[in-house]
């Protein structure tokens, strides 16, 4: 319980149904409802940093300087598996955040046991996807296209990876610490994550692979 | 082993840097002497290095901003003399050595001066403005401070170990890319806002946050201070903008590193969108640094005008407006990259429309005084000096935004001189109000105001001096950033710069003087009841300097002007029973923010040089500080009701002897 929340007379178990109303009257909002919308906060930041390299992206999207195009590079039967892995993956941790709030381990500790699964297939498709195209002589080094390419789909992969290993430390914490209220939280900016992750892969999947095979 | 670090890296023949470096090296290690000697290192790393209080952040941030500032004032010092000097000659600075302190002084006072000392004064202010007792996440406040002091650490090593970035404050490829900038500088450049620009965007997100979900009772968002509605639209700007910085400077290291090809010559890169990407995010930065100055004078010359703010309601839009416009206007910093007349059309349109709601408030100031019983206090004098001065940069803005007009004084002196108007007499004419203002909130007395006064004139009159000759010297055409010349016309008119800067080394002077002054006479100076201006905002309401958990109790707001309205009440009823005090829970130190600053400084250190095994341990490490912190148990500690009590009693004694001879007059 935080100072703000000691002050204004609110207890820990109410932490999850705090009415709005509070808040419409300039008062002091729940620990829980502060810490999700500072990391919405944050998530809306990092899609900003994305969308410089989409920017980027369709700029230099031509600029293939005689080397492969999308077109020749991009196999969509690969990236339709990887976008259902990475849309299956986003229910399964929905089903883990349930799991997390009902306090139900076997819920919890299997869904994200399976959306490691899935996260961790997506990433093995698409570092394979990524050494064939270096094998190929299609690296980040031969046209301005591909390293905007390697970029924008690199620095999505950099996150599924850093969500890979925060899911681990989420499992690790509920294990030693339970379902406290402070671990709850994380589970749900974690939950925020995973799925924010998704909506940007399904831009990559139109702007890039989709466009790129279709242009 | 020690990748591209070798003895070659130091300097040895290069006396400026080294004499400079040595000092430097003699004054930190005596200190460092003095403090340990003193032992006072236990009660700097409990009380401060590991403290997540915004108060004291908040101070960390402004120390660090008037150290930096020392250093990016003497860069400026050392191109006045070597433009003095220069004429027909070699002057006493080689180019490769004043490219460097040109690059050097821009990055410093912009990222390490400027910025701190904005977010510093947020820090202190704002959440006792809302009257609540901490900001939404006080750990994350102390890990965004001490990434910042590890990107201007890094900054200065560069002094000594290596070079700096010699590309200008901007590195704008292909110059800043490998092939023409092979040295490590541009890599110190890049890493150094990297690091701290991490931190900037979390503070972003914490202020954000802050002032959206967290306020006193009945502080409703239009009874916020104005101060506080700039700070959220600068933390609005961060959010948004920073991370466009984040990924100009991610791919520039990509280019330097793994020879990808975004900016560079060959293979289809694109240089041009480098300057659209970083002005995309420099543009809303030089509002991310005026808006919280804008609402520091908003609070100085309401309170110094014994007045409400004029036209609160159009300020706040004014506010927000200016928050929106100042992303439709980045491509006036490169009318010449030949988009056409279309374009540049529009971009002139826009820049000249944003100056609209910067004369709303400045009406609106106007408006403020008129009328006011004025107390000429320093504060006031930098607000009124800003008010004169920052009319006169924003006219030459707007006639830089005609692009016509442009073509012929982009690159020039013309536009050195103007967003130096803007920026010493906007930033940090706001910077040294908001200092002099705020000064007894957070250590309980006043500074000195007759030598404040003096470095106040010390300061404007130099500004004058050393910057008007750059308008007549733009307009006679000479370029920014010229190691020498060979034009007599010029020569008076570098000469009489050199002179101003010389003035304005006298008003700094005078800031460390009042500074020492004061603390020496502090007893005098004492501020008892903690209102010392008869203030009107939440700040004004807890004592001088603030309890860490800053208000006993929290205020019931009504109305604006919150600390107005209760000592109005105040006085036309006795003062009220004492209130019933509770524990008070406050968030306890960490060491996160310190240790993961030190991984980032050797992980920033190895990256520049090529020492992958150090930058491996060293993310490696940062990652473990983060868990260690998320497996605590216990985050925060009680303050009993009776330890409130004590501390708020001897307040509101004091506070109410001062009321009460007030309350006889009318």
């Amino acid at each position: 319980m935080s100072a703000f929340e000691a002050a204004a007379g609110y207890d820990r178990q109410s932490w999850d149904r705090r009415p709005v109303a509070v808040h419409a009257a300039g008062g002091l909002g729940s620990k829980r409802i502060i810490v999700a919308y500072g990391f919405w906060i944050f998530l809306l930041s990092d899609i900003i940093m994305f969308s410089a390299f989409f920017a980027t992206y369709a700029v230099l999207v031509g600029a293939t300087a005689g080397g492969p195009s999308g077109r020749e590079l991009f196999n969509l039967n690969n990236v339709a598996i990887e976008t259902a892995c990475l849309l299956l993956s986003s229910f399964t941790c929905g089903i883990a955040s349930i799991g997390a709030r009902m306090q139900r381990g076997i819920w919890f500790y299997g869904a994200m046991a399976a959306t490691g699964i899935l996260g961790a297939a997506f990433l093995f498709i698409e570092v394979h996807e990524f050494v064939g195209m270096v094998a190929r002589d299609a690296g980040p080094t031969r046209s301005a296209f591909l390293s905007a390419f390697f970029t924008l789909v690199g620095c999505h992969g950099l996150h599924v990876t850093a969500g890979l290993l925060w899911l681990l430390t989420m499992m690790a914490q509920v294990f030693a610490k339970g379902y406290r209220a402070d671990i709850l939280r994380r589970v749900l900016c974690f939950g925020l994550f995973w799925h924010t992750l998704d909506i940007i892969w399904v831009a990559i999947f139109t702007v890039v692979y989709l466009m790129g095979v279709w242009q | 082993m020690l990748g591209k670090l070798s003895w070659a890296a130091i300097p040895f023949n290069q006396p400026i840097p080294l004499a400079a470096a040595a000092v430097v090296g003699l004054v930190i290690v005596g200190v460092l002497a003095w403090i340990t000697l003193k032992g006072w290192l236990p009660y700097l790393w409990q009380e401060w290095i590991t403290s997540v209080d915004h108060k004291r952040i908040g101070i960390m941030y402004m120390l660090l901003a008037l150290v930096m500032l020392l250093r990016g004032f003497t860069d400026a010092i050392m191109m006045r003399s070597q433009q003095a000097l220069a004429f027909h000659s070699d002057g006493y600075l080689p180019p490769e050595h004043y490219d460097q302190i040109f690059s050097a002084h821009g990055t410093l006072m912009i990222f390490f001066v400027a910025m701190p000392f904005v977010i510093g004064l947020m820090n202190l202010v704002m959440p006792l403005q809302l009257g609540i007792r901490d900001v939404a996440f006080p750990t994350l406040n102390s890990v965004s401070f001490w990434l910042t002091a590890t990107g201007a650490l890094l900054v200065n090593v560069s002094l000594v170990v290596g070079e700096f970035a010699r590309t200008g404050w901007l590195p704008f490829p292909p110059l800043s890319e490998i092939a023409y900038s092979p040295g490590v500088g541009v890599d110190y450049y890049l890493w150094s806002l990297q690091i701290s620009g991490v931190g900037t965007v979390l503070t972003g997100v914490n202020f954000v946050t802050t002032v959206l979900k967290i306020h006193a009772p009945g502080m409703t968002y239009l009874r916020m201070p104005v101060f506080c509605w700039t700070t959220l639209a600068a933390n609005l700007l961060i959010v948004a903008a920073f991370p466009i910085l984040t990924a100009t400077l991610a791919m520039l290291l990509l280019d330097r590193y793994l020879g990808f090809h975004f900016f560079t010559n060959e293979a289809g890169g694109n240089m041009m969108m480098f300057m659209n990407l970083i002005w995309a995010w420099g543009h809303p930065e030089v509002y991310i640094l005026i808006l919280p100055a804008f609402g520091v004078f908003s609070e100085v010359i309401s309170t110094f005008s014994g007045k409400s703010l004029f036209g609160y309601r159009s300020m706040v839009m004014a506010t927000m407006a200016i928050c929106l416009l100042s992303f439709t206007v980045w491509l006036h910093h490169f009318f010449t990259m030949g988009a056409g007349a279309d374009v540049n059309a529009v971009f002139g349109i826009t820049s000249a429309i944003i100056a609209v709601p910067t004369g709303v408030k400045i009406f609106n100031w106007l408006f403020t005084m008129y009328g006011g019983r004025l107390v000429y206090s320093q504060s006031l004098l930098w607000s009124i000096g800003f008010m004169v001065t920052f009319v006169i940069g924003g006219m030459t803005g707007v006639l830089l935004a005609v692009p016509p007009a442009d073509f012929v004084l982009h690159n020039s002196l013309f536009l050195v001189a103007h967003f130096h108007n803007v920026i010493i007499g906007g930033v940090l004419f706001g910077a040294f109000a908001g200092y002099t203002f705020w000064f007894p909130k957070a250590f309980g007395f006043r500074l000195h105001e007759g030598l404040g006064k003096a470095a106040f004139w010390c300061w404007i009159i130099g500004f004058y001096v050393a910057f008007m000759p750059l308008y007549v010297l733009g307009l006679m055409g000479m370029t920014r950033r010229m190691q020498h010349y060979d034009v007599p016309a010029w020569r008076p008119w570098l000469l009489i710069a050199a002179c101003g800067a010389v003035i304005i080394l006298a008003g700094i002077i005078l800031q460390i003087v009042q500074l020492v002054v004061s603390i020496r006479r502090r007893e005098e100076l004492r501020d008892k009841t903690g209102d010392p201006w008869n203030g009107r905002s939440l700040e004004w309401a807890t004592s001088s300097p603030p309890p860490a958990f800053n208000f006993a109790v929290l205020p019931h707001v009504e109305g604006r002007d919150a600390y107005w309205a209760i000592k109005q009440r105040a006085r036309q009823t006795k003062p009220g029973a004492e209130p019933a005090y509770t524990d008070i829970e406050m968030p306890r130190n960490s060491a996160t923010g310190f240790v993961c600053a030190f991984f980032a400084t050797f992980l920033g250190f190895a990256l520049i040089w090529h020492i992958w095994w150090m930058a491996i341990v060293a993310a490696v490490g940062a990652y473990a500080t983060f868990v260690v912190f998320a497996w605590r148990d216990r985050t925060e500690y009680i303050i009993p009701a009776e330890e409130v009590a004590r501390i708020d009693r001897a307040n509101r004694s004091a506070r109410g002897e001062a009321l009460l001879p007030m309350g006889a007059t009318p």
